[in-house]
């Protein structure tokens, strides 16, 4: 399965969004994704869930050291997805903010990273009605079919550099 | 502890569906004989296994009924003692409350699913057959006495 655009969704473990993201050929960039990692790796280094105090430390990217270590322990999980993002669906109000998924200002402080990153976001409203839901899944497609196709080509310029050193070493032989 | 390959992946199978139960999806899986763990739940499936396996499951599964089908990633596999309610003395598992509020809106999302393929069959169809505009003709016929 080829994946065409990394896309950030919030709330980071929704299941509609992840659905409705894979289900329109992009990659939904979730929390599980990252929980996956933690929780399977063979060595635990901090029994149940993994999670160690560089976790914090790590969070201090995107955090400044007042505040709370919660926010800047989830912000160690979600920041690496919000920069790996190339496009974002943000869903207001959702009825589903508590939970591990429930601190606000994490939520407040992941929805301002995104917007401020300059990818492409839809902001749209969860939906409450049958009216509604037509409306968000419309939009949705919408938003995911206008997103690119292909992917520009890269690292081209990199793969002639490993030539260039052996010839280095043969001149100064 | 768990100890998992770093190629395993776990999905959640949410059923909405009038036609498809659980129940038949396991059977389902049971009957493909791809070598995955599969939990049978009250709203779906959990199936873990090697990646391919499990990617091909799902997509097996999800064409059953495919807009009233949803599939999400899980980060624990099944069964795990540290999410498992059996393990932990019962009451919801952590995370299920936000799935049952989302699972109240899947019929809704499937029927919004249904429509927007019904509308882009219409569409398709409406390109294939449709009376020719005016302004097409006219630069037709320009095109024919530009010759």
């Amino acid at each position: 399965m080829s994946f065409l655009v990394k896309v950030f969704i919030y709330p980071i473990n929704s299941l509609i969004l992840a659905d409705l993201v894979e289900r329109f050929g992009h990659k939904p960039l979730t929390i599980m994704s990252q929980i996956r990692e933690k929780v399977t790796n063979i060595s635990l280094d901090s029994p149940p869930i993994n999670i160690t105090p560089e976790e914090p430390k790590s969070g201090l990217k995107y955090a400044a050291i007042e505040v709370p270590a919660g926010v800047r322990g989830r912000m160690a999980l979600i920041g690496p997805l919000i920069e790996e993002s190339e496009a974002a669906i943000i869903v207001e109000k959702p009825p589903t903010d508590f939970g591990c998924v429930g601190c606000n200002r994490t939520n407040e402080l992941m929805k301002y990273l995104i917007r401020s990153k300059g990818v492409p976001v839809l902001e749209v409203k969860y939906p409450e009605s049958d009216e509604e839901a037509y409306d968000f899944v419309n939009k949705i497609a919408a938003f995911l079919e206008s997103l690119p196709k292909e992917k520009p080509e890269e690292e081209k310029p990199e793969e002639e550099k490993p030539e260039e050193e052996p010839a280095e070493k043969e001149d100064k032989k | 502890m768990t100890e998992t390959k770093k190629e395993e992946i776990t999905k959640y199978i949410v059923i909405s569906s009038d036609k498809v139960l659980p129940s038949d999806a396991a059977m389902k899986i049971y009957e493909s004989e791809f070598p995955v763990t599969v939990k049978e739940t009250c709203f779906g499936l959990i199936v873990t296994g090697q990646k391919d396996d499990v990617l091909a499951v799902v997509e097996k599964i999800r064409q059953l009924d495919k807009n009233y089908i949803f599939v999400k990633d899980r980060g624990f596999p099944a069964g795990d003692q540290r999410r498992c309610r059996a393990s932990r003395g019962g009451g919801p598992r952590p995370g299920f409350h936000f799935l049952r509020e989302e699972v109240k809106m899947l019929p809704a999302i499937g029927a919004a699913l249904d429509e927007l393929e019904a509308k882009e069959s219409v569409k398709e169809k409406c390109k294939e057959k449709s009376r020719l505009k005016v302004c097409d003709l006219e630069k037709i016929i320009e095109e024919e006495l530009a010759r």
